[in-house]
């Protein structure tokens, strides 16, 4: 595969494993912060760990913001956003009070502790599984059920049922893959999620 | 639906994998790297490293190795062991560990748990909590079968072993699990374990469940929940402690400490624990992580197979 996937650096959390398993797959995906090299770049990996607003703050900061929208709204680049960096597609969350990018119709919110009428534990932390709700390049040859590697505090709602790609089941039903266009994201961590995890990123890389 | 999460524990030194009762008789049990990527293989759903090393080289070591298990690993990895700052934690995470556990700096410094929660989230935020049951030397002889020989000169020999703290000898006093499942709440006792640090060589007097409920408020996102009494006994896990601790905290709890057979892991999740951790069922059986798993699954037990 000769695309290059830029994974974009922006202080949150470490996206080595990510690089890691494009890696093995034998995709170029640079971590970078630089304009020149996500401007060129094939696709767009957002990844994340950590609070929302502190996110904002820091793409922001690194005067990656305005770049993005203009990479995934003009110019359509493919994105894929992992966990936080999924929740950041969406308008606002529950966790902040910033303004998220806003390309999806949706927005973040925590997890009940009664949700479902059962106690839940928060952080949603694990393996669980993923009902694909349509037909998408990105599960493609995957089993009907994989399980992913979860953790997050918060999930998406969208607003637009048809930007739901798969849900998961805890307590609720949530929102764990959306998409709508170029833009997609998954809560799960593809990168932490062996085969299936890497079958994601393998397909991302082909779109 | 969410699986249970079966976790091997690699204990670390100087680079490389150590096995035996914990700090005791050493033997040097390969690579990390090699180990971590057959458990992968095996079925693990999540590898931990904890870093064992006397010496500050050693952990230096600990980033390095760190480093070369990220690189062959695909599934979440945490790393505990001597970490006591926030730039302690950092350079793990730089080398690759998605978690990391902290100890004996939280229960000195519980701020600690809010600057790592700030800093890198309260998913990266672990406490490894080891709990030590309250036992007046006379009380001995109400313990398990397999507890007595153990450890009844360890507990009593540890250096800052000052016996019961809380609550009236009687509460202390411990009785078979098979006993406490069916005698109602009396797990939900405060006091009956205490937190030890130092690898245990200091009882600290604070209480365990109390301590795990203030840490979970501070900051961590997750409790790796050790009992010191049954750790390397293979006697099973402190089913009690598992039952005071998940019922008191809404984070996930890893159960550690005791496992032997498939079944002792069974016992620790249904007594409330979301993930447990074992090492020698996996170092010196022929059991892999995958025939754990099948018997669990067999028992009805939600695994990713």
């Amino acid at each position: 595969m000769a695309a290059t996937v830029a994974i974009i650096d922006y202080g949150m959390g470490n996206p080595g494993s990510i690089r890691n398993m494009f890696g093995r797959l034998g995709v170029d995906a640079p971590i970078t912060s630089e304009r020149a090299t996500i401007q060129s770049a094939d696709k767009l990996v957002l990844p994340g760990v950590g609070a929302f607003d502190h996110a904002v703050r820091s793409l922001h900061g690194r005067g990656l913001w305005d770049l993005l929208n203009d990479e995934v709204t003009e110019k359509r680049k493919p994105i894929l956003g992992i966990c936080l960096g999924a929740q950041l597609l969406t308008a606002r969350s529950e966790e902040g009070v910033l303004p998220g990018f806003g390309w999806l119709d949706a927005e973040t919110v925590r997890f009940r502790p009664d949700g479902g009428g059962s106690a839940l534990r928060i952080p949603h932390m694990g393996w669980n599984t993923v009902t694909q709700m349509r037909p998408h390049p990105l599960f493609e040859g995957m089993f009907e059920e994989p399980r992913f590697y979860f953790v997050h505090s918060y999930h998406i709602v969208c607003r637009d049922q048809s930007d739901v790609l798969a849900t998961t089941s805890y307590g609720i039903q949530f929102a764990s893959a959306v998409s709508r266009g170029n833009i997609c994201g998954t809560q799960f961590h593809p990168e932490k999620s062996h085969k299936f995890g890497m079958k994601v990123l393998e397909n991302f890389a082909r779109i | 639906m969410l699986a249970v999460r079966i976790i091997p524990c690699l204990d670390i030194r100087d680079g490389r994998v150590v096995k035996g009762v914990r700090f005791q008789s050493l033997r040097d049990a390969g690579s990390p790297e090699e180990c971590a990527e057959r458990y992968e293989a095996q079925g693990a759903d999540e590898i931990v490293l904890l870093d064992v090393s006397a010496t500050p080289e050693g952990r230096r070591t600990a980033v390095e190795t760190v480093c070369r298990v990220r690189a062959r690993l695909s599934i979440p990895l945490t790393v505990g062991g001597g970490v006591r700052t926030i730039d302690d934690a950092a350079a793990l995470l730089d080398a690759g560990a998605d978690k990391v556990g902290v100890n004996t700096a939280a229960v000195e410094d519980p701020s600690l748990l809010t600057r790592l929660a700030d800093r890198f989230g309260r998913q990266c935020t672990v406490l490894a909590l080891d709990a030590a049951r309250n036992l007046e030397p006379s009380a001995i002889s109400h313990q398990p079968s397999a507890e007595i020989g153990n450890h009844r000169s360890e507990i009593t020999d540890r250096p800052g072993y000052k016996g019961a703290f809380f609550g009236p000898a009687s509460e202390a006093l411990g009785t078979p699990d098979s006993a406490q499942a069916t005698s109602g709440k009396q797990h939900s006792v405060l006091g009956r374990w205490e937190v030890v640090t130092l690898s245990g060589k200091k009882r600290t007097g604070i209480d365990a469940v109390q301590w795990a409920k203030d840490a979970a408020a501070a900051g961590a996102g997750e409790i790796l929940l050790t009992s010191w009494d049954r750790d390397g006994t293979r006697s099973g896990y402190d089913l009690d402690l598992i039952r005071a601790v998940s019922s008191a905290v809404q984070v996930p709890i890893i159960a550690s400490g005791g496992a032997n057979t498939p079944d002792h892991l069974f016992e620790a999740l249904v007594a409330g624990a979301d993930a447990v951790l074992a090492a020698s069922i996996f170092h010196d059986s022929d059991l892999t992580v995958g025939d754990v798993k099948r018997a669990l699954a067999a028992r009805g037990v939600e695994v990713r197979l």
